[in-house]
């Protein structure tokens, strides 16, 4: 009998135990959610809710407005901005299209697939002017242009990241190749699975120059590889914009205003990071990413480059040429299976720079510099494991 | 920049055979009792050495670049990059997490990452549980609603998670309750998704397994069927449920460790895993730790249900597989 007690009694704790882990996990939301939540405090008061959903995990690809929250610009916009960092299956322009998001960042091909597959978004501000896109080989390899990649293993993570590639490709004329399903890691890269690897020059190219060469003992070197650039092959696409819903700007003159704001802080936050590069970085550690410092700082760097010096006239203004290639691109571009993003021209209301327009001009007024003529990228120096 | 099917695949993996690491808890009376309790934890350990010279054994055995039948790779390549050594996964454990001033321990950092799926995966647990038992008691109930509803309850496992994962997410942000939708909310849900199902159709057997016999001596004592359930049908249950209720803990800890992944969800071992896929190549010891750690979370989920057995010791007279 005293046994059967005592098992009970354990087995009660046991129930115990797991009762009091839901109950922490109800109570420790806090912990859970950790760098989803604003920054603001309380944030009640008159400041307007608003939902930002991201690409990618916290990165500092998204430094400006990690910058913009830490730095306290949205709140004195009247903003109590939460910043929602995606994860593998969430996709950015579909969860403001279904009205769970206020703001979306996304790349600019793969959301005019997704308006003509009925999302009924626009795109407000073109933060990213230049493409961050590689295809990076070994020097050796003889790898120096898109025509050289006839034959050859060419990796690619597909989900709308490949169309760069395929649009090289056509007008290279290079039709014998083979696509190789790529990981996050540049593993199947190094290890010779793939001749020509996809890479942001922010992140994978970063990777690769934080790896050791088995055969010298050192990290990669800039010259072991060949990069092919699309902005100099001519086929780069818009990636990061700031993306908003379409139909709420047009009837919601309040959502109108709270974008115009919301743009105004963001740009505050990129040049925040144009400017305070390292602090920037640390900002976005901070908020809960674990990359190494020097590969945030990296990042970071290699995120200004892709926006400064501004020539559209100011960071966030759509260049009218820079949007009919990529939308000229959209529609010619056709991958493996023949398909091409879009088989018409996307609808007035996809992109306008009526908003960014309005917050360059409050910001100018104000002093500020939103061209960065002057913008010189820092050198990083990328420590082994990004470390 | 691409999803996290790959590396949630490797979570999947892990997480099962976490369940199968542990120790079974097979009871020798001849053995004194502190022996007894040593025991399991001794063969889990002893387990544990194994695999690891299991692993240093193919990567001292097999040549660098695999083994392949024409294109096909039937062993894994075995370089430090593919396979790095136990040593270096262990050390690299013991070093900060990053070279931020006040970084934690790397051990540390997958402890805490833990310690968030865990509460998450206990709570998926509990809805779990609830909702598959609430099931298998209909079932059992209404002959109509096991016809009805065994069928999509089956039918229910083959919805990838991937594809539920952004509607629950979806529909989380759009809910009026009262309360804000947290996205630990959204992850627990899509693992009790997982959860429920094993407990469903655990139950459901065990709650039938009664005899004909037994079933005809309460009808001829005109027991009422809230008499036969607790008296008869419960008990009759509990063989059944134990094992479920087991796998239901393992499921829901991946479910998380899957969700996490998915949702991108900050704070837990699957969205580390993800995030530590950026240094395969260039640390290649640190996406081992967060894999570690999903599998010590299985273990700690099994284990805890275990305990929860010895309460209903006096019930367990023969345990079947679920």
């Amino acid at each position: 009998m005293r046994n059967t007690t005592r098992r009970a009694r354990l087995g009660l704790g046991a129930l115990g135990v797991v009762g009091a882990l839901a109950l922490t996990a109800c109570g420790g939301s806090d912990d859970a959610s950790g760098d989803a939540s604003t920054g603001s405090g309380g944030g009640d008061g008159d400041l307007t809710p608003v939902k930002l959903q991201l690409q990618w995990l916290t990165q500092a690809q998204f430094s400006g407005y990690y910058a913009a929250l830490d730095q306290g610009y949205y709140e004195d916009a009247g903003l109590d901005v939460e910043i929602i960092p995606s994860g593998g299956d969430i996709v950015p322009q579909d969860a403001l299209a279904n009205g769970e998001v206020d703001y979306a960042i996304a790349w600019v091909p793969k959301v005019l697939g997704s308006i003509e597959q009925g999302a009924d978004i626009t795109n407000v501000a073109q933060i990213f002017e230049r493409s961050a896109t590689l295809q990076v080989s070994f020097a050796d390899a003889g790898i120096d242009s898109v025509a050289d990649l006839e034959g050859k293993k060419i990796g690619s993570w597909g989900y709308g990241n490949e169309w760069e590639l395929f649009a090289g490709l056509n007008k290279a004329g290079v039709t014998d190749f083979e696509i190789v399903q790529q990981a996050f890691d540049m593993n199947a890269f190094l290890a010779g699975d793939i001749d020509a690897a996809q890479a942001m020059t922010y992140n994978e190219y970063a990777q690769l120059l934080e790896t050791e060469n088995p055969e010298t003992g050192e990290l990669y070197q800039p010259d072991d590889f060949s990069v092919i650039d699309w902005n100099d092959e001519g086929t780069a696409m818009l990636q990061d914009a700031i993306w908003a819903d379409a139909g709420r700007l047009a009837d919601d003159p309040e959502y109108a205003e709270t974008t115009v704001a919301f743009i105004k802080a963001s740009i505050q936050g990129w040049i925040y990071a144009r400017d305070n590069a390292q602090e920037a970085a640390d900002i976005v550690t901070a908020a809960g990413s674990t990359l190494g410092t020097s590969h945030q700082l990296w990042m970071t760097n290699e995120v200004n480059k892709l926006i400064w010096p501004s020539t559209s006239g100011g960071i966030g203004l759509i260049d009218e040429d820079a949007w009919n290639a990529t939308v000229e691109m959209a529609k010619e571009t056709s991958n493996e299976t023949g398909a091409t993003i879009i088989t018409a021209d996307p609808p007035e209301t996809a992109h306008t720079n009526e908003y960014a327009q309005q917050a360059l001009d409050e910001l100018t007024a104000e002093g500020v510099d939103v061209e960065g003529a002057d913008f010189e990228p820092l050198t990083v120096d990328l420590q082994p494991g990004g470390n | 920049m691409t999803t996290g099917v790959a590396e949630a695949g490797d979570a999947a993996v892990v997480a099962p055979s976490a369940a199968a690491l542990a120790p079974a808890a097979r009871r020798s009376r001849r053995l004194p009792a502190a022996l007894r309790a040593l025991r399991p934890v001794a063969l889990g350990l002893a387990a544990l050495v194994l695999l690891a010279a299991l692993w240093e054994l193919v990567k001292a055995v097999v040549p660098e670049d695999g083994w392949s039948i024409g294109e096909l790779r039937v062993l894994p390549r075995t370089t430090d990059l593919a396979m790095p050594h136990v040593s270096e996964m262990l050390a690299r454990l013991g070093e900060p997490l990053t070279s931020q001033p006040g970084a934690d321990p790397l051990w540390l950092a997958v402890l805490r990452a833990g310690g968030t799926s865990l509460r998450i995966a206990a709570v998926s647990w509990v809805i779990g549980v609830v909702v598959g038992f609430a099931l298998a008691l209909l079932m059992t109930r209404f002959r109509v609603a096991r016809s009805a509803v065994l069928p999509l309850v089956v039918l229910s496992q083959t919805v990838p998670l991937i594809a539920l994962a952004p509607l629950v997410k979806g529909w989380g942000a759009k809910l009026e309750l009262g309360f804000t939708w947290e996205p630990w909310m959204s992850v627990a849900v899509i693992a009790s998704y997982l959860a429920f199902f094993p407990v469903a159709v655990g139950a459901l057997r065990g709650l039938t397994s009664p005899d004909t016999l037994h079933r005809e001596l309460f009808a001829g004592y005109a027991a009422s069927w809230t008499q036969e359930l607790v008296r008869l049908r419960l008990p009759a249950s509990v063989p059944h449920l134990l094992p479920a209720l087991r796998l239901a803990a393992t499921s829901a800890v991946l479910g998380v460790v899957v969700a996490e992944v998915s949702t991108g969800m900050p704070g837990g071992i699957g969205r580390m895993i993800l995030e530590f896929a950026n240094f395969a190549s260039s640390d290649p010891a640190k996406p081992w730790a967060p894999i570690f750690g999903a599998v010590l979370l299985g273990l700690v989920a099994s284990g805890a249900v275990a305990l929860l057995g010895t309460a209903l010791r006096r019930f367990r007279r023969a345990e079947v597989a679920a």
